[in-house]
Formats: structure tokens, C-alpha cells, sequence
């Protein structure tokens, strides 16, 4: 254990990062969110979903640097009393949560679309990217939006809450997919010509094994730089449903809820309710592009 | 060349048609319309004879086939929500929206190229880093969080500029526009500005990234070995050759545009077919979401179109090429 992480402190992308103060500063960033999102439920000073602990007479409370704010609310609190670090918290916590899982849904699913495709050819090859080009003609957010409002005329009012967060994360995931599959079609086209692809096939592999166990651990580098880029993307995706009122609903609040929520006190001088979850969304998104870009450059000794 | 444009008119008709199934099961399927439009009280013979003169009753094909019609002369029924016709919603807030983007990407076109020019052209320039630097910002800012913070800054502190609706609006025909009154212009800056951002930065990297390739290829340098000034090797040779790439970039960008469009009237209240797609997809108002998505289709094959043919007509290597894959079996 102890030898292979020294063997990756030593290597070209340890040493590429430790030469990019950028790449530094973003990674802390990150980490830092992270340990912040998903440790909320033992580092948040309040549970902002605890009905108890909450008083109406604490709403509306500004930061703590304001005239009235007090330090038992270091960001101030919003209109129902909440802790606004807090609600920052958790709002990370499910913002993160349904950019990963958007993400390796629409991974998941491109890979095995592209291998087949790549791998396969023929007509299967031409549906398949026929499809991804059409796709890939209309913006991510719109066919996100087409499919989540879909599901949401398809499935009864009353259940909304309880299929948000699937419908979202699907949304986000078939939006995404065609980028992954174009990428790992290319890579395979490369890669079975290969000798060793040619070698399994000789001593009688069938073809599903020959896609998921030797040629997809060599088409994974573009992958991950695309992943990455693409958590972004779905990140933002999903605070911008949100913020429309279609995505996560205010009882278990995302990044894009509480803007949504703070918008509205936007005119009556309560700025703190609305730009500190944007704040947290643009320092997330910038953390996780700046890591992206520099991933992209590091691994791609060409472009420098 | 006539393979290549009928195969790209018949790849259209596919999406179209595909995306007007989608429309036609949506209509169809979701929601019982008769259910709707006699409410709990109809008896069953009621219902079946509404059903009857609906023609819930023919075979889906035929359906399908009625649909289509309809659609075609923009016949989509009435919104549940509002119970107007839906072509009439629809047209009403039409000018609103295209105004809005068209004011986007002319600005995102006047700001982002000098721009490009610029970064590309001193490299190494402190002001460049820094526009790079922020262009990278402005991708990472969602557009309503831009907007957000353009109401917070020019409506509610400083007070100079409106940060809901249209303002006044004057009619042409159907077409009603905000461009001929002062309030209108007034109105359009914020909304404007905020859809435009993130296209300003996107055609301000492209526009760097091609004249930098450009920069590089030997016709600059044998222009540089034949003393021209740099300003006509910059804007005569180099800027010209990229326009190219940008222009059909853009082009496929306004499509983009009003689709993000849906947005930006969210945020700023702009009585546009976006605003009124989000609060039909809030009431599950079936048939105007259905046309919307029929209408959004139309512009975006519409666009993708033309920019395709349009790249086959600027661009002679194209023709050469796809005339010897395409002669060549």
C-alpha cells in the first residue's frame, strides 16, 4: 500500500499536480466542500430539517457580521428560522449526491453504448450514433428538462417529492450519455485492431468479455477527464431545475432549492438568503472545472 | 453534394417525426383528455360520444396521422391550464423570446470576437490572463445565478435598471416588440446581458483557440516574410479565416440560446414561450408542452440545417471530399 502511493507521488501526474498551484488550490477547495457536505449531519452546527430545534423568531437573522446577527447563526438564517451554513451544508450534501450519481448513470450508460457500438459496428454502429448526434444537436438542459417534465405530467401530483430525485438523476443521465459513448466508440475503433484484442478472439473469448474486460480498462483515461468535466455540468444542471421549481423539492433542499427559496427575498434587502448557496454552487462547480481542465492537460502530454 | 442534402433533409424529417410521436403519446396517453374536458360529472354515454367525435376511437395510426395534420397547420387544442388555444399562447410570446436572443447573440458576437482577437493576438498580456481567467468564471456561473446577481446589483442597489417584464410594448400586426419604446430597451438590458455572458465567453475561447491555429499555419508566415503590416495580416488573413468555424458555431449557439432562454425569463419574469413552457411543465399542461417541444424541434433542425448546408457552400473542401466518399462505392 505504502510503496504503491509512493510510486504515485513520484509519477507524472503527482508531480504535474504538485507543479500546478491551481490544480492544489482546487483540489483543497474540493475536498474541503466534501468534508463539508457529507459530514454535515456531525459538523453542521444545526439539523436545519429538525422541527424542534427551529424558532420562527430567529428568522430572517443576518450573518453574524451584520448589525443584528448573532454568532449562533454565523451566515444568518432564512425566512422559516433556519441555520443558512447549515442549509449550505446539506444543500451540498444533495447537489453532490445527484451530480454523482447523474454522472455515472450517463457513464454507465455511454460506455456500454459506445463499446457496443465501437466493438460491433454495422447497423447497430449507425443507430446508435445516429441517435447521439441528434441528441447531441440540443442542449444537455433542455432534453433534462423534457424528460423531467414528462415524468412529472406522467406521475400524480402527490408523489412529486418521493420521485424527484430519481427522475432527476435519470434526467441529467440520459442527457448525457451520447458525449461518453462518441469517446468510447473512437477509442475502441483504435483498440480492436489491437494484437491483443486479436489474441483473445483467437483462443475463443466471446465478445462481451473480450469489450468489458480488455478493451474497456484501456479506453478509461478520456473517460475520467470527461467525467469530471461532466460533474460540473450536471451539477449546475441540476440547481438550474431546481431553480425553476422542477427539481429538488424545498423539504430536503439542494443548492438550486435554496436559491430558488432566497430569490424571493431578493427585494426585501434579505441578499444573504440567495448568495451564499450561489456562492457554495460557483465555488463547487469552479473547483471541480479548474480539476477538470488541469486532469485534461496533465494526461494529454500533447497539448502543452 | 444532392446525397449529402437529401440525406441530411431526411434525417431531419426522422427527428421531426420522432420527436412528434413523443408529442402525440404525451398528448394521448397521459392524462384522459375526455376526463378532462367533461370533468367527474359526464355520463358513460357522454363520454363514449365525446370520445367518438374526438376520435379517441380510431386506430392509433389514424390518430397519429390527425395529429400530425393538426400540428402541421400549428392546431396543438387548448392549454388546461389557461384554456386558450395553444398556437395563439404560443404566438403571443414569440416575439418576446426571439427578441431576447437575438439581442443575446448579437452581443455575445459584438463583445466575444474583439475579445478573441485580443487574448490571441498578446498571448501573454496581463489583461488577457485575466480575461481568460474570467471567461473560465463565466462558464462555471449558472446563467440564473448571473442574473440573480445583475438584479441584486443594478435593480435593488443601485436602483438603475427594471428587473421584471417587458415594459412597454408596442404591435405590428401579431408581433408586439419592446424595441420601439425606451422602457422596452430598458427592460431588455439585464435579461439580455444575462443570456449573453456565458456565449461571450465561449465565442471569446473559440475565437482565440482558431486564431491562434491560424497564426501558426504558412500563409501568415510567407504574409510576414512579404512585409504586409501586421494590422492586414491580423484582420485580412488571419480573422477572416476564422470567422468561419465561429460563425457556424453561433449559428448552432441560437438554438442553444432560447432554449436557455427558458431561464433567463424565468429569473426575469419575461413573458416569453419559455417562461410559459416552465410554468406548463409546474401545471403538467399537456398540450402546450407538447407544442412547445414540437416548436423548440422545428428551430433547432431548422438551424442545423442550414448551418450544414451553408458549411458545404462556404467550405469547397467539403464538396470535394464527400463527393469521392459518396461517388466512391
Amino acid at each position: 500500500m505504502r510503496a504503491t502511493l509512493a510510486r504515485f507521488w513520484d509519477g507524472d501526474l503527482a508531480w504535474s499536480w504538485r507543479h500546478t498551484p491551481v490544480a492544489m488550490v482546487a483540489t483543497f477547495l474540493l475536498i474541503a466542500l466534501l468534508v463539508a457536505a457529507f459530514g454535515a449531519p456531525w459538523i453542521a452546527p444545526h439539523n436545519p430539517f429538525d422541527l424542534a430545534t427551529i424558532d420562527l423568531l430567529d428568522a430572517l437573522k443576518p450573518p453574524v457580521w451584520l448589525v443584528d446577527g448573532t454568532t449562533k447563526y454565523l451566515l444568518g438564517t432564512d425566512s422559516q428560522g433556519r441555520d443558512m451554513l447549515s442549509a449550505l451544508m446539506y444543500g451540498t450534501k444533495v447537489s453532490l449526491l445527484i451530480g454523482l450519481a447523474a454522472v455515472a448513470g450517463a457513464m454507465s450508460l455511454g460506455i456500454v453504448l459506445g463499446l457496443i457500438s465501437g466493438y460491433a459496428g454495422g447497423r447497430i454502429d449507425a443507430l446508435i450514433m445516429r441517435v447521439a448526434d441528434v441528441q447531441l444537436s440540443f442542449p444537455a438542459i433542455l432534453i433534462a428538462l423534457l424528460i423531467d417534465g414528462v415524468a412529472r405530467a406522467v406521475v400524480p401530483g402527490d408523489m412529486h417529492e418521493v420521485i424527484a430525485f430519481p427522475v432527476l438523476v435519470g434526467a441529467i443521465a440520459l442527457a448525457g450519455w451520447p458525449q461518453y459513448a462518441r469517446t468510447v466508440r473512437g477509442s475502441t475503433l483504435v483498440e480492436k485492431n489491437r494484437e491483443y484484442v486479436q489474441a483473445a478472439r483467437v483462443i475463443g473469448i466471446s465478445s462481451p468479455v473480450i469489450m468489458f474486460r480488455h478493451v474497456l480498462p484501456n479506453v478509461l483515461g478520456p473517460v475520467l477527464v470527461l467525467a469530471t468535466v461532466h460533474l460540473a455540468t450536471a451539477i449546475i444542471t441540476e440547481a438550474t431545475l431546481s431553480f425553476l421549481g422542477v427539481g429538488v423539492p424545498p423539504t430536503s433542499p439542494s443548492l438550486g432549492t435554496l436559491i430558488r427559496i432566497g430569490n424571493d427575498f431578493l427585494f426585501s434587502g434579505e441578499w444573504w438568503i440567495t448568495i451564499f448557496p450561489g456562492a457554495a454552487l460557483v465555488l463547487l462547480v469552479l473547483s471541480v472545472n479548474l480539476l477538470g481542465d488541469w486532469l485534461r492537460d496533465a494526461l494529454n502530454p500533447r497539448l502543452s | 453534394m444532392f446525397a449529402f442534402i437529401l440525406r441530411r433533409l431526411i434525417q431531419a424529417v426522422g427527428v421531426m417525426l420522432t420527436v412528434a410521436l413523443l408529442a402525440f403519446i404525451l398528448f394521448q396517453y397521459v392524462g384522459d383528455p375526455v376526463m378532462i374536458m367533461l370533468g367527474q360529472e359526464g355520463t358513460p354515454a357522454e363520454r363514449e360520444q365525446l370520445r367518438q367525435s374526438l376520435g379517441l376511437n380510431d386506430p392509433v395510426v389514424v390518430q397519429f396521422y390527425h395529429f400530425l395534420t393538426n400540428a402541421i397547420q400549428g392546431d396543438f387544442g387548448l392549454s388546461l391550464r389557461q384554456g386558450q388555444k395553444v398556437s395563439l399562447l404560443l404566438r403571443e410570446r414569440l416575439p418576446a423570446t426571439l427578441e431576447l436572443s437575438i439581442a443575446a447573440a448579437l452581443i455575445a458576437l459584438v463583445v466575444g470576437v474583439p475579445l478573441g482577437v485580443y487574448t490571441a493576438l498578446k498571448r501573454h498580456g496581463k489583461l488577457s490572463q485575466a480575461l481568460l481567467a474570467f471567461s473560465l468564471f463565466g462558464v462555471s456561473l449558472p446563467t440564473f445565478l448571473i442574473g440573480i446577481l445583475l438584479i441584486l446589483i443594478f435593480s435593488v442597489q443601485l436602483g438603475w435598471l427594471p428587473s421584471y417584464g417587458r415594459g412597454d410594448t408596442v404591435r405590428l400586426g401579431w408581433w408586439s416588440t419592446g424595441l420601439l419604446t425606451a422602457s422596452g430597451w430598458h427592460h431588455l438590458i439585464l435579461p439580455a446581458v444575462t443570456l449573453s455572458l456565458f456565449q461571450v465567453a465561449l465565442v471569446m475561447r473559440l475565437v482565440r483557440s482558431e486564431m491562434l491555429e491560424v497564426l501558426r499555419a504558412d500563409y501568415i508566415k510567407f504574409a510576414r516574410a512579404r512585409g504586409l503590416t501586421k494590422r492586414a495580416i491580423h484582420f485580412g488573413h488571419a480573422l477572416k479565416n476564422t470567422l468561419v468555424p465561429v460563425i457556424t458555431i453561433m449559428g448552432l449557439q441560437l438554438g442553444g440560446i432560447i432554449a436557455f432562454a427558458i431561464v433567463t425569463e424565468t429569473v426575469f419574469q419575461w413573458p416569453g414561450m419559455g417562461l410559459l413552457f416552465i410554468q406548463a411543465v409546474q401545471f403538467a399542461d399537456i398540450p402546450v408542452m407538447a407544442a412547445y417541444l414540437c416548436l423548440i424541434s422545428l428551430i433547432f433542425v431548422v438551424i442545423n440545417l442550414t448551418v450544414d448546408l451553408l458549411y458545404f457552400v462556404v467550405d469547397p473542401r467539403l464538396r470535394v471530399g464527400l463527393g469521392k466518399s459518396g461517388g466512391g462505392h
